[in-house]
């Protein structure tokens, strides 16, 4: 009996000390990080999990990269718009006469010792140069010729919007060089006109016409656009 | 007196020899010292109530392990090792801190 006891307290004292051991050595082992103690469904639903994690993304992806094309599709066009308009506004600018000018076309110099020429041999002479395709016309540089522009005869000489201009006239014109002195010279035109008049009339072709006189812009005040 | 000297010689072989666990013993190793951490503290608790028995311990301490690897080892071939794993885990909490709270009663009577 007394043997038995001892043998029995033996043995409680090895379980004790064999989970002293294996609480250790599962302790030691536990802190290596790595998936050899995961079992095999647990490594199966990680998988998967990471496959949809994988194909979300892969998604997510596609998705981003086809906002990212049509935002940049957006932006050239918003840029092809905004250069079109640019370029509209620019025409229009010459137009209106709201901008200097740059180009090649033709200086006018009229001397005028008799005082025949008036406000309307004047703009017949405007006239002339821009059915002969004129895209700037200014006179005496100073005085720009647009779509709203009068000539009206005054005390003072010729009234040009409002300027006074006085001989001897220089009309300074953009366009095509030959055509606009062609056209000049044409017989009935402006120069056989001006010399009816009595004036001494000089045409010369240039390359390069600065003009940095501008017209007065003024807001319509009845017409509205219409769309 | 002689379970101590047990003890200290588990946890001076564990620290000399610094082993691996086998690769078999892998997914039961844990669970066994769950199992086994049960039957201690109710053996603890046993020996304040002085009513330990060194049979009943031997034999409760190896049945626990036993019957843990057993349920670990049947989970994995029904497929459902480890919430089977999970169940025995906080089966065998429960039990480990019911007995701790026994413990607790007797020596602090709170």
């Amino acid at each position: 009996m007394r043997e038995r006891t001892l043998m029995l307290k033996l043995v409680v004292a090895v379980l004790v000390g064999g989970l002293a051991f294996a609480i250790l050595v599962q302790t030691r082992d536990n802190n290596d990080d790595d998936f050899s103690n995961v079992r095999s469904d647990e490594l199966v639903e990680l998988l998967k999990a990471l496959d949809a994690a994988n194909q979300r993304l892969g998604k997510q992806i596609t998705d981003l990269t086809r906002t990212r094309d049509s935002l940049l599709d957006t932006n050239q066009r918003t840029k092809a718009a905004t250069d079109a308009a640019r370029e509209r506004a620019d025409a229009l600018a010459i137009l209106a006469g709201t901008v200097p000018v740059v180009g090649p076309g033709i200086t006018i110099s009229i001397q005028d010792p008799g005082g025949g020429v008036d406000a309307a041999g004047l703009l017949d002479a405007v006239e002339e140069l821009r059915n002969a395709g004129a895209e700037t016309i200014v006179i005496n540089g100073t005085a720009r010729v647009v779509g709203r522009t009068y000539v009206i005869d005054d005390d003072e000489g010729i009234r040009v919007d409002g300027r006074v201009v006085k001989a001897p006239y220089v009309i300074e014109a953009i366009g095509n060089p030959s055509t606009l002195a062609e056209g000049s010279r044409i017989r009935g035109g402006l120069v056989d006109t001006l010399q009816k008049r009595g004036a001494s009339v000089r045409i010369s072709e240039s390359d390069r016409i600065t003009v940095t006189a501008l017209a007065d812009s003024k807001a319509p005040e009845y017409a509205r656009a219409e769309s | 007196m002689i379970p101590v000297v047990g003890l200290v010689v588990g946890v001076a072989l564990g620290l000399w020899f610094q082993p691996e666990v086998p690769e078999t013993l892998r997914p039961y190793l844990p669970i066994a010292i769950i199992a086994a951490l049960d039957a201690v503290v109710g053996a603890l608790r046993a020996l304040g109530e002085r009513r330990f028995d060194d049979r009943v311990f031997v034999v409760s301490f190896t049945s626990n392990v036993l019957i843990a690897a057993f349920m670990v080892f049947l989970g994995d071939q029904l497929g459902v090792g480890s919430q089977l794993s999970t169940g025995v885990v906080v089966v065998l909490g429960i039990r480990i801190f019911a007995n701790a709270a026994a413990i607790r009663r007797r020596i602090f009577h709170a």
